[in-house]
């Protein structure tokens, strides 16, 4: 059972105050949230902060629901996430990792990388001209997820494809919010 | 007009939509799994309240927090609201949630229709 040491070790090294591991439901994300919040209330965190660390939680939860709702409908079997949330003595991570199919990550780089390019005027742009043009999607998303991250977290979006198979990657999304603005 | 009156959960807002009572008001936190299917009925009760509305009309957004997929949803209710005569839109937030304000600011600029900023 070294595992559980080494997975706790793990944890602390990398400032780890939450981790889930699973499905993704839209129940299962309400208690990961309501345990986030009782975290941030039990140290007495920063109202602005608490507020930008629940946003960026919620849109990123939500878009591994979706996600995985696409995958299931594709006929992956198991389309298990991650979901974590780090705290340092400065600045808040919110981390997930899904699998994505390799021949959707060219659009989700560049989509990352464009939002990664703008400054706070210009993802507020993008921001306006996509909620006027867009329509809901079959799983609920409005496409405005990243934006809202970048502008609410206030620091570019960190991302890694790993190879899972010849069909799909593992897609990690790395969020950080500054502590006590 | 029947009074459309929504209790809030921890992921939908509270919605009280009475005209009898000139009361028109969303408030709390909005996350719903399907934002369209929760806002329906908040789009089909303002369609019938614009074919007979009262003389002026004062419309209540007081949330706490919204997901984007939210977003779009108010921007359709705020599009249902711009055609009615005597419409005017109160858009509360907490004093110190810029990001809130700025959301009503950018709300602001897409219709049509008067907005007041009030903090609580």
């Amino acid at each position: 059972m070294k595992y559980i040491y080494d997975l706790h070790q793990a944890m602390r090294q990398q400032n780890l105050i939450l981790l889930y591991e699973g499905e993704f439901t839209q129940e299962s994300i309400k208690s990961v949230l309501a345990m986030a919040e009782r975290n941030m209330d039990s140290t007495a965190e920063n109202q602005g902060t608490k507020r930008k660390v629940f946003n960026v939680m919620v849109e990123c939860l939500q878009n591994i629901v979706k996600h995985a709702d696409e995958l299931i409908s594709e006929g992956y079997a198991d389309p298990s996430a991650i979901f974590m949330i780090g705290r340092t003595d400065s600045y808040f991570t919110i981390n997930a990792g899904n699998p994505i199919k390799n021949s959707n990550i060219e659009y989700v780089k560049s989509k990352l990388e464009q939002i990664n390019g703008l400054d706070k005027e210009g993802l507020k742009e993008l921001y306006k001209s996509i909620i006027k043009s867009t329509t809901i999607s079959e799983k609920g998303g409005a496409g405005l997820g990243f934006v809202d991250m970048a502008r609410k977290s206030g620091n570019p979006l960190g991302f890694e494809f790993h190879k899972m198979n010849d069909e799909y990657s593992f897609f990690c999304l790395q969020s950080k919010i500054d502590r006590g603005i | 007009m029947e009074i459309l009156n929504l209790e809030g959960t921890e992921d939908t807002p509270k919605i009280l939509l009475d005209k009898g009572n000139g009361i028109f008001e969303i408030s709390g936190r909005s996350l719903p799994e399907d934002s369209t299917d929760f806002y329906q009925p908040v789009l089909d009760w303002i369609e019938t309240y614009a074919e007979d509305p009262n003389p002026s009309t004062e419309f209540a957004f007081k949330l706490e927090y919204f997901n984007t997929a939210s977003s779009k949803l108010i921007l359709d209710v705020l599009m249902a609201l711009e055609d009615i005569d005597g419409m005017k839109i109160i858009w509360y937030f907490d004093e110190d949630d810029e990001d809130m304000e700025e959301a009503g600011e950018e709300f602001s600029e897409l219709v049509e229709v008067p907005f007041e900023f009030k903090t609580y």
